[in-house]
């Protein structure tokens, strides 16, 4: 059997990776662990010895292809493995993201990490638990019921002398086994680690300098990459005058393959003076459209086909039928994900392996993409993961690796590549515009009796296909011309009991620049329009805005988030907007809003309180109040940390962030062009979690964002009357919304 | 070469001069408590503290370091003996990504070290130039309260 101490060995001396700085702790040691032993493992993704392994001094190393991306599901993942196998979680070493140790659990997106993930691996441990009692039911020559577990020791009930172990019965040997669905798992009732506020390991070494993120790791015989964008979105490499940087000390090469242009250089800052100074000749183009004409340009684009998402009764004629009725158009703007640390990754390609260190949110697409655009096999590739800058999404960790890959192919040599602060700003995938447009009419007695609305969101090609790699469009290389922004259809039907509901997504051929998903894609922008929309039909009725959702919510836990989130919030009954209004200049307001995730999963409900001003179109969100079901919650300190980010994020998105451009390229490059919350602006986070231990654990990482924005939006009418239907919600557009209200 | 006090050690590097001090301490002398994330000065990853103030190492040469007293992250405390604001950072978990993270931290330790006990709005204030995308600010802003209660303590 393979050991790893040995192979730890081997592989440093034979590789000579080495990690810049002192102790090797956090995702360092994780990524030396990570590289050792590869060659036998099983990663197939319905056997145990896939996702875990006992050593023989007992510790037990769980292996996932789930990521954590600075969410802690590290430490959520760790516990529930640590409480089906009735070990201490700080006996839990967590290995991630290696397409050569770890199954393919699918990329980390969508809230699912805990909710499908999590899953697997606890029946990997229930399985695994199971065998082990049976094993020392046989060795102590008892029955499997007279024996109970604890801390790896396996012990006869009613005689503790009679034990065995663990790292006695499989230490350091595989379990061969197929996940057993069989296999009993533990009664939450009897849960002692999971639904516990465990502390994350990885913030004692991120706190002190002492984690090594992607940006840290440095290979032996590493070169330093930059790449050279081309200034217009589709224009073509001219000619290169590699002359004018040839004074630029310690410049290895300039590599050009097509229209991908980039730089290696011994040192970093040599690296980024060639790719400042080398001068270029690109070819003019002005392929993107008028930004002030977005949503124009969204509407008359072709439709590829239409989804119906929701198909009740006969919404047209009761529309004809309806007492009153109304209309209204919401538009979203496009966002960047604006990682803190620009992307980053390593490649390695020899003649016959290729090894990328990157962040990646999918580490084991990223692997077929690259061998796709490379033309070479799965297997020659392997991708590692270490982690890096949040990325919330698909953001452009995959474009970096792919970077690296034709860098260092060309330089015959290890690269990393770190992308600057314009190339992620300007390059990364973008989170499309979404325009929306409902129809609802309202009954003499103020309920709704009519649904229809419209999305118009890009197509989706196939959500396996990944988003197009930069270099790979740039050089030529193969990939396929896929446009994916996620499952962004998602929460565009109605969370409500409706008697006549149509709800249909025209998904358009193209979108302005190539799309992603980033966090809550689609359900944030859809939810924004139903949400911002219930608000203006229980306006229209007169109604206090919880009662009305109320009213139309027939789903026994999302009226228990609604109430608990107005309760918390002192929320007074009474119609928006809140007396006098419309005739004052400035005020503060409050707004609600439900979402139940993708119409299946976590409930959530937001109070916004804000403060608003129409002549300033200053908005303020002061505090927001959430209630959130998700069921079992695994960590609930974890889940906090999950529902402030995403209203802090949300809220950011929400008042400020809108992606600019001119008819040649994205011209919001950095912070200042496109700005984000700041630290006076951030709300007061207040927060009700309902546990459902004996539900199934749902997402935590995106529901909260979906009600963000329709929160905001409903408390600015609130406030001073005025009803925001674009986002962000800038003081332009406030105040012009002001003005066409008055 | 270029000679810099980091850290309470003296460091000789061979940088070409125009380098940032950024990119001195990454890639020289392997630090990885600063960080890159915009090398516009505009979001606070790369903080160091260089004669009790807190600034911006991306865009400082590091000549202009030469000979003043350079502290990173790593020189506050380490895992097993974290400076107050690291500790406090800890006990509130106020890290999602943690990449923004030294800049919160080394912003703060400027910021206690001249003002011993800030009100909320002060501490805002004083984070205001360096940004968080997870959103982990009302953690952050708990954290750098606890921190002022540590440091009176003596902790």
């Amino acid at each position: 059997m393979r050991s790893i101490r040995t192979s730890r060995r081997e592989f440093i001396r034979q590789s000579g990776i080495l990690i810049v700085g002192g102790g090797l702790t956090g995702s360092a040691t994780r990524a030396l662990a990570q590289v050792a032993d590869s060659s036998a493992k099983s990663v197939a993704a319905d056997e145990v010895d896939a996702f875990l392994s006992i050593a023989s001094d007992g510790t037990v190393s769980v292996y996932t292809g789930k990521v954590d991306l600075g969410t802690g599901i590290r430490t959520a993942l760790s516990q529930i493995a640590a409480e089906e196998l009735d070990v201490p979680v700080a006996w839990i070493k967590l290995v991630e993201g290696d397409t050569a140790l770890t199954p393919d659990q699918g990329p980390t997106w969508g809230s699912l990490s805990v909710q499908v993930g999590g899953v697997q691996i606890r029946q990997a441990a229930a399985t695994a638990r199971k065998a082990l009692v049976d094993m020392a039911a046989k060795r102590l020559g008892v029955a499997p019921g007279e024996l109970e577990a604890q801390y790896g020791v396996i012990r006869v009930k009613s005689d503790p002398t009679k034990s065995t172990s663990y790292s006695e019965l499989i230490g350091d040997r595989e379990f061969r086994l197929k996940l057993d669905k069989a296999a009993p798992v533990k009664e939450p009732a009897r849960y002692g680690i999971v639904g516990k506020s465990v502390a994350r390991a990885d913030i004692p070494a991120k706190v002190t300098g002492q984690f090594t993120y992607m940006q840290d790791v440095r290979v032996q015989g590493m070169l330093h990459g930059r790449v050279v964008r081309p200034p217009a979105i589709g224009a073509t490499l001219v000619s290169v005058d590699e002359g004018s940087v040839k004074n630029v000390k310690g410049l290895r090469r300039v590599v050009r393959v097509g229209n991908f242009l980039g730089v290696v250089a011994e040192t970093e800052w040599a690296a980024i003076k060639a790719a400042q100074k080398l001068k270029a000749i690109w070819s003019a183009w002005e392929g993107l459209p008028d930004m002030d004409k977005l949503y124009q340009v969204v509407r008359s684009t072709p439709v590829a086909k239409d989804e119906v998402t929701l198909d009740a009764g006969d919404p047209k004629s009761a529309l004809g039928g309806a007492a009153k009725t109304l209309s209204a158009t919401y538009e979203f703007a496009i966002h960047t994900h604006g990682s803190i640390g620009p992307s980053c990754a390593i490649a390695d390609v020899r003649d016959d392996q290729v090894t990328v260190w990157s962040a990646s949110q999918a580490p084991h697409w990223l692997r077929r993409e690259l061998a796709a655009m490379l033309g070479v096999s799965d297997s020659k590739i392997r991708v590692i993961y270490v982690e890096g800058s949040g990325c919330y999404g698909r953001n452009g960790h995959e474009d970096a690796a792919a970077d690296a890959v034709v860098l260092s192919r060309a330089a015959g040599r290890p690269v990393r590549v770190q992308w600057m602060r314009a190339d992620e700003h300007g390059w990364d995938p973008k989170g499309p515009p979404t325009l929306a447009e409902i129809r609802g009419g309202l009954d003499a007695s103020g309920r709704v009796i009519a649904w229809q609305s419209e999305f118009w969101i890009p197509k989706l090609t196939a959500i396996t296909d990944g988003v197009p790699l930069i270099a790979a469009t740039l050089a030529a290389l193969p990939h396929k011309p896929a446009l994916n922004p996620g499952n962004v259809f998602q929460n565009s039907a109605p969370g409500y009991t409706l008697p006549n509901v149509h709800a249909v997504c025209h998904r358009l051929e193209t979108t302005p620049f190539r799309p992603s998903w980033i966090r809550t894609p689609g359900r944030m922008q859809n939810t924004y329009a139903n949400e911002t929309f219930m608000d203006e039909l229980a306006h229209a009725a007169g109604a206090d805005p919880v009662e009305f959702r109320l009213r139309h919510l027939s789903d026994a836990r999302g009226i228990a988030v609604l109430r608990a989130a107005a309760a918390r919030a002192h929320w007074a009954a009474r119609p928006s907007p809140r007396r006098h209004a419309t005739a004052a200049s400035a005020g503060a307001g409050r707004g609600v809003s439900y979402v139940k995730y993708e119409n299946v999963r976590t409930y959530v409900a937001a109070v916004a309180e804000v403060e608003a001003d129409r002549r300033s179109g200053a908005v303020r969100v002061k505090r927001v109040v959430v209630a959130h079901d998700c069921g079992l919650v695994i960590n609930p300190d974890g889940v906090r940390a999950q529902i402030e980010g995403n209203v802090v994020q949300t809220v950011s998105r929400t008042l400020k962030e809108e992606l600019k451009w001119d008819r040649s390229r994205v011209t919001s490059v950095d912070w200042a062009t496109y700005p984000i919350l700041t630290f006076p602006e951030v709300p007061e986070v207040d927060i009700e979690l309902i546990s459902r231990p004996s539900d199934p654990a749902w997402g935590a990482g995106e529901p909260a964002a979906a009600v963000i924005p329709s929160a905001v939006s409903n408390a600015v009418f609130d406030a001073i009357g005025v009803r925001l239907r674009t986002v962000p919600f800038t003081p332009d557009r406030v105040k012009a919304a002001a003005r066409r209200q008055t | 070469m270029i000679t810099l006090q980091v850290n309470g050690v003296s460091r000789t590097v061979d940088a070409e001069p125009d380098t940032p001090l950024l990119y001195v301490l990454r890639d020289d002398l392997a630090l990885r408590g600063p960080r890159f994330g915009c090398g516009l000065a505009q979001c606070g990853a790369c903080t160091v503290i260089m004669d009790g103030n807190a600034i911006r190492s991306c865009v400082t040469p590091a000549v202009k370091a030469a000979g003043r007293k350079v502290t990173t992250l790593e020189g506050l405390g380490s895992v097993e003996k974290p400076h107050a604001v690291q500790r406090a950072f800890i006990e509130e978990q106020a890290v999602q990504c943690g990449y923004c993270i030294n800049g919160m931290i080394m912003t703060s330790k400027a910021l206690l070290d001249k003002k011993a006990n800030p009100s909320d709005r002060e501490i805002r204030q004083a984070l205001a130039g360096n940004l968080c995308r997870c959103g982990t600010h009302p953690r952050i802003i708990r954290a750098v309260k606890r921190a002022a209660t540590l440091m009176a303590k003596g902790s």
